[in-house]
């Protein structure tokens, strides 16, 4: 993973596979406090104590496609290099709360990326619940959520070049303005 | 084109799109479609599977066909991500492993305009003779 909407659209399918229905997406920025933090919440099937103890083990995964898991590992790993750490909560059956913090002026901190471009994936591919994504700067914060993407673009589809471009556009361009790190 | 900057400028491009192209009968029945799934896990991302869906959607925009790009899981064969599966109308899914943007290129001109087979197919559909 070379950058943070990497691992976005990474861990975010994580709670798509567990039957999640609504899906949140924080990010929070703020240069005083020298933080950037990623949190994930979603309401699907959750983890049980053991479970959770080897969540981020990249040879422990719920998959029988294959052997390893290295999803949350490698989130933990850039997360603990730029002088953060993850958290994560879970219920079983009630969801999972999972928290990524980003010392924001660390060298070693991955660069932010393309997060318009990570959020289309994910608005493309997720089609059985809502997705919220937040970006909090220290002065301006931006929504974008499934309902209200559905409800503007009506039946024309997400796959259209044009929608597409509109839509990684749409959040690359706010964020740049409300002066969102990269 | 100007900038997209909110939701109203959102709606405003879609009234151009939905303009230009008449609505495709064929995205209410997918089985008429060409379906391309690309990989994307942590294995398919860290492999450039964006850019190899990117450039899949490009090109299939630009040869005009008809066609569902979506992404999907691990299949499992992470030694050969960026991995793309290719379902042809009423054919069996295919599997090809190694997808950058020559292989696109070539799954596209070759697999998918003409039905011939290229390298580079994981055969997942291997069945033995109890099956």
């Amino acid at each position: 993973m070379r950058t943070l909407a990497e691992h976005i659209l990474d861990i975010a399918q994580n709670s798509v596979r567990a039957k999640a229905t609504l899906i949140e997406i924080i990010v929070e920025e703020n240069k005083k406090s020298d933080l950037w933090t990623l949190t994930i919440t979603d309401n699907g099937c959750g983890m049980d104590g053991e479970m959770i103890k080897h969540a981020a083990n990249p040879f422990f995964t719920s998959r029988t496609t294959r052997k390893v898991g290295l999803g949350l590992a490698l989130l933990q790993q850039n997360a603990t290099a730029a002088g953060g750490r993850l958290i994560m909560e879970s219920k079983h059956g009630e969801g999972t709360f999972l928290q990524a913090d980003f010392q924001l002026s660390h060298v070693d901190r991955p660069p932010v990326g393309n997060i318009g471009e990570s959020l289309y994936l994910l608005f493309l591919g997720y089609t059985t619940g809502e997705l919220r994504y937040e970006h909090k700067c220290e002065k301006d914060t931006f929504n974008i959520c499934t309902s209200e993407l559905r409800e503007a673009l009506g039946k024309v589809s997400l796959q259209n070049k044009e929608v597409r471009d509109g839509i990684i556009e749409l959040i690359n361009t706010t964020l740049g303005d409300m002066g969102a790190t990269t | 084109m100007t900038k997209i900057k909110s939701m109203a400028d959102l709606r405003k491009l879609k009234d151009e799109v939905q303009s230009k192209i008449k609505l495709r009968e064929n995205s209410d029945n997918p089985e008429q479609v060409v379906q391309i799934k690309v990989g994307m896990a942590t294995c398919g991302i860290a492999s450039g599977a964006k850019n190899t869906m990117n450039y899949f959607i490009e090109e299939l925009e630009q040869e005009a066909i008809d066609a569902v790009v979506t992404q999907t899981g691990c299949m499992g064969f992470c030694y050969a991500e960026p991995t793309v599966e290719v379902t042809l109308p009423n054919k069996e899914a295919v599997v090809f492993g190694n997808v950058g943007k020559e292989k696109v290129r070539e799954i596209i001109n070759v697999y998918i305009k003409r039905g011939e087979l290229i390298d580079g197919i994981i055969p997942v559909n291997f069945r033995t003779i109890d099956e």
